[in-house]
């Protein structure tokens, strides 16, 4: 037996004994609860799930051992195990590419991909296009609470949705969707190159321009001052290192190099912010694990009395 | 040991980085924050509204990026909620109306439960096209919500009635894991119409590039889980007093994450100079170019 594999037999061995052990033990692990609420929205009616914590369900068991008020989740519960286990799948890469990462990252991509669908048709292609066109209709099959006047104006975002998709259709039809196309890619050139020459180019120029002495009720303000200072001759510096009309020499050497650092201080700033950032991401997995998950700690004391 | 260190395999790495993490979450390792300018100004602009005042809650994050910025979100609205302020939810992402939604669950139907949904907070929901979204409703909100997140029509809504465009709003507070977010907001709706108030919680990796924006266009900005954790600690010492001690915790989850933050990256500086301590004995002996 390879030692890669006698690795992965002891990992899923005692893994699995962890699991059945902590599962069947105490107070057992990842159950999830839920408080059934009625809602109304117009004259339609159902019931949402509120989570409720397993505190809650201890409470409201031990004072009445048959109470519906909270009850187990099944499919929340399920979720819970489906979310730990492709945590863990998606974890395995870093020893070893392997079939578990490559099923949990196929689905990941899968499911993102069908729930951006689904949201964009149900956010957007219902209420802001049928909505706005067949508003009865969408009133009478999707939502009540609707009380729109029909717009048709929106056809002409219909027709130019129906020419997008000609894109899938035969060589004959599909040259249609250039023209959606272009319309969308001149609005949005349009709108972001004012908006950024207007905020990210005059507005920064603007804000570059400070008083080098901050003089504050009188006194003069040493570190306020320095920081204005630091703040413009960084930014002339950095903008020297991107002047090439002229060779990096003399003056304009020595301050391309003041800007070279100044870069560089920014690049650690970034870096510094991005493994941050990273080393959250791990925590809360971590903590879903450890909490949600396996039951081991309890930060937020949601099993108080279990 | 130059050899071993040499030929260390990187998989050790990952697990002392796994037990960096791991150990102080398991042990609930906590340390002390002090709130530096940024975070006292983001407290600062939520202090100065009046209870009654408008805030739109921009939660333009997703699961993948809760670890730093669902802290934010939920000391975000116990604060506005503290206050008194009328909640605006939307989002400019798919998933944005679920954490919206939990963040409604775990602050507001468990320590406000006297606030009424559209009354005292409403959820509008997500909205596609990024950008133009922010473009339409900074002078026609109605143009593009005409129901909230749950289908009710916005003219049942009574905290909706009277409001026409975002430009109504006293704040804008932004919770940002990229595009689109807080960059968007500045260009689209705070740098046209300079009266509009923008504060935003951001994640780590975009934190230095909106440091440019501040204090002209961006007046507050919490940078990632630090950000988050010097805030929480805003709130909870001005606020935090009517918490039972065993709610308190929820509050203070961005202290809670700074624990294996700090281990961790004390073990990034260590790697990192021992790496250096062995590029640079194998220069010295020859060995690399």
């Amino acid at each position: 037996m390879q030692g890669r594999t006698i690795v992965w037999t002891l990992l899923f061995v005692l893994g699995g004994l962890f699991l059945v052990l902590r599962a069947t033990t105490g107070a057992g692990m990842a159950k999830v609860y839920v408080k059934p609420v009625p809602t109304v929205v117009g004259d339609v009616s159902w019931t949402d799930h509120e989570l409720a914590t397993p505190g809650e369900y201890a409470v409201a068991t031990a004072a009445d051992p048959n109470q519906t008020d909270i009850v187990l989740s099944f499919w929340r519960t399920f979720g819970v195990w489906v979310a730990a286990l492709f945590t863990l799948a998606i974890f395995s890469f870093l020893y070893s590419d392997n079939t578990l990462y490559k099923i949990a990252e196929s689905i990941v991509i899968g499911v993102s991909a069908a729930y951006w669908m689904v949201v964009g048709f149900w956010d957007v292609i219902v209420p802001n296009l049928m909505g706005k066109l067949v508003p009865n209709m969408v009133k009478a099959w999707a939502m009540p609470g609707l009380k729109e006047d029909a717009e048709y104006l929106y056809l002409i975002p219909l027709v130019l949705g129906v020419m997008l998709l000609c894109r899938l259709g035969p060589k004959s039809v599909s040259w249609w969707s250039r023209w959606p196309l272009a319309f969308f890619i001149g609005v949005f050139c349009g709108l972001r190159l004012t908006h950024y020459l207007h905020g990210n180019f005059l507005n920064q120029i603007r804000n570059a321009i400070v008083s080098l002495v901050i003089v504050d009720n009188g006194s003069f303000d040493f570190w306020d001052s320095l920081r204005s200072v630091i703040l413009v001759g960084g930014v002339l510096c950095g903008i020297v290192y991107f002047f090439f009309s002229f060779e990096h020499k003399g003056i304009v050497g020595r301050t391309a190099k003041v800007g070279i650092w100044v870069l560089m201080i920014t690049f650690g700033a970034g870096f510094g912010y991005t493994v941050m950032g990273r080393i959250a991401l791990l925590a809360i997995r971590l903590e879903f694990i450890f909490d949600d998950w396996l039951w081991l700690i309890d930060p937020t004391n949601q099993r108080i009395g279990v | 040991m130059y050899e071993f260190l040499k030929n260390l395999d990187r998989r050790w790495i990952f697990m002392l980085m796994l037990l960096a993490v791991a150990i102080p979450i398991l042990f609930e390792l906590t340390f002390p924050e002090k709130p530096t300018g940024l975070a006292q100004a983001v407290f600062d602009e939520i202090e100065a509204l009046d209870p009654g005042d408008k805030v739109l809650m921009a939660w333009d994050f997703d699961p993948a990026s809760e670890g730093e910025l669902g802290p934010m979100a939920t000391a975000f609205t116990y604060h506005c909620a503290t206050k008194g302020l009328k909640l605006y939810y939307m989002s400019l992402w798919p998933v944005g109306p679920q954490m919206v939604d939990d963040n409604i669950a775990n602050v507001i139907k468990t320590d406000f439960p006297d606030l009424v949904y559209g009354v005292d907070y409403v959820n509008l929901g997500y909205k596609s096209g990024n950008e133009a979204v922010i473009k339409v409703i900074i002078t026609d909100i109605r143009g593009l919500y005409t129901t909230d997140a749950k289908g009710t029509s916005i003219r049942d809504i009574p905290m909706m009635q009277g409001i026409e465009n975002i430009q109504q709003m006293d704040l804008i507070i932004n919770i940002s894991a990229g595009y689109a977010g807080t960059t968007e907001w500045v260009l689209f709706a705070v740098t046209p119409y300079p009266d509009i108030r923008l504060v935003a919680g951001v994640t780590g990796v975009q934190a230095p590039l909106l440091y440019p924006y501040i204090p002209e266009q961006l007046p507050g900005l919490l940078g990632a889980i630090k950000g988050a954790a010097e805030y929480e600690k805003l709130v909870m010492d001005a606020y935090g007093g009517d918490i039972p001690p065993e709610r308190k915790n929820k509050y203070l989850k961005g202290k809670l994450r700074m624990g294996p933050q700090l281990i961790a990256h004390v073990l990034i500086i260590v790697l990192i100079i021992v790496a250096n301590l062995v590029y640079f004995t194998g220069k010295r002996r020859g060995e690399v170019s």
